[in-house]
């Protein structure tokens, strides 16, 4: 856990600086990052806070950056599933990205076994601590820099390394092109629905490509493996 | 607060969402008492859909001004973007290729008002 502290801090570091350069200002950033926890949908949501967007396209789109904590609590749900639920879910509530990778590389193999629950509930714990620090360090020192350096944009370039973190694969790249272009092509649309028609085309572009894969698969197979 | 964004009130009504948003997309397959299982084309969706998120909202933020494309080439966001994809194609990661486009981007705008 340990090894990640610094990535964790610094990452933390920035997404205070990127709410409160936004223009949330101190206590509604302070309460953001208490509250929502999740840096990835806090800096997807600041955009679409500054512009005045609707508020339920902008819990849409947060809820769609935050789809990959869904597929994570199926896998958390194996370790912590004898958890009594109101422990289990105020647990859940805490697990971040960084959790699942630090707990799988600590527990190989399937299913539940002891010690696991306080296992991930002291990385819980760990992670919330440094990043609710440096969080809130972000916040208060770029309190200081005045709004007009433009210091946003760290928040613009945060998410654009996370989205080349996630090109991880082919469907991934169509889904990040087609994203893109909707979203620009479709930015005139009102109440920021280029945001949702973006995300509804690249998924679909996915699935129809994965179909499509397969289908081209079932026909023509290819050299045995 | 820019013109366009909404009272404090409303603003801090919507953070608290996000807050629930956060909980409840934790919580989705931890909070019922069965063990459920996602089918396939449902979990490629779910895979797919953060990156899609995030992109359509990056996007617009360094492609755009004022709602038009950018039309030339000397534009802080746009060069400072492209060194961050430069130096992430070189080393991988979030932390540098930020600081490297913000080195690119402070400079040029506080300097040179791009």
């Amino acid at each position: 856990m340990l090894a990640f502290g610094p990535g964790l801090a610094a990452w933390g570091l920035v997404t205070g600086v990127a709410m409160t350069q936004s223009g949330l200002g101190v206590g509604l950033s302070l309460l953001m990052t208490f509250t929502a926890y999740a840096g990835s949908a806090q800096l997807a949501s600041l955009p679409l806070i500054a512009s005045g967007a609707p508020i339920w396209v902008i819990w849409a789109s947060a809820f769609c950056v935050n789809l990959r904590f869904v597929i994570f609590s199926s896998q958390w749900r194996v370790h912590l599933g004898h958890v009594p639920r109101g422990r289990r879910v105020l647990l859940g509530y805490l697990l971040a990205d960084l959790n699942l990778l630090v707990f799988k590389k600590q527990w190989q193999g399937e299913g539940h076994q002891v010690g696991q629950a306080r296992y991930a509930a002291g990385g819980a714990a760990a992670v919330w601590i440094i990043w609710q620090a440096t969080s809130v360090a972000g916040i208060l020192l770029s309190s200081l820099v005045p709004l007009e350096w433009g210091l946003g944009f760290a928040g613009t370039l945060s998410m654009l390394g996370i989205a080349y973190s996630l090109l991880n694969e082919r469907t991934a790249w169509v889904a990040a092109i087609v994203s893109a272009a909707a979203a620009v092509a479709a930015f005139s649309l009102p109440l920021k629905l280029n945001i949702l028609v973006a995300i509804a085309a690249a998924v679909a572009a996915t699935l129809v490509m994965t179909q499509a894969g397969k289908t081209l698969q079932a026909v023509r197979p290819g050299p045995p493996r | 607060m820019s013109e366009a964004m909404p009272g404090w009130a409303w603003t801090a009504l919507t953070i608290l969402g996000l807050g629930a948003v956060t909980a409840i997309s934790r919580n989705v397959f931890l909070w019922s008492r069965r063990e459920l299982r996602i089918p396939e084309p449902l979990q490629r969706a779910l895979q797919v859909a953060p990156l899609a998120a995030i992109v359509a909202i990056t996007a617009p933020e360094i492609f755009l001004s004022h709602g038009h494309l950018i039309a030339t080439w000397r534009d802080a966001r746009l060069l400072s973007a492209l060194v961050a994809t430069a130096v992430y194609a070189w080393r991988p990661g979030v932390l540098g290729p930020l600081l490297a486009g913000l080195s690119v981007y402070l400079p040029l705008r506080l300097a040179w008002g791009w």
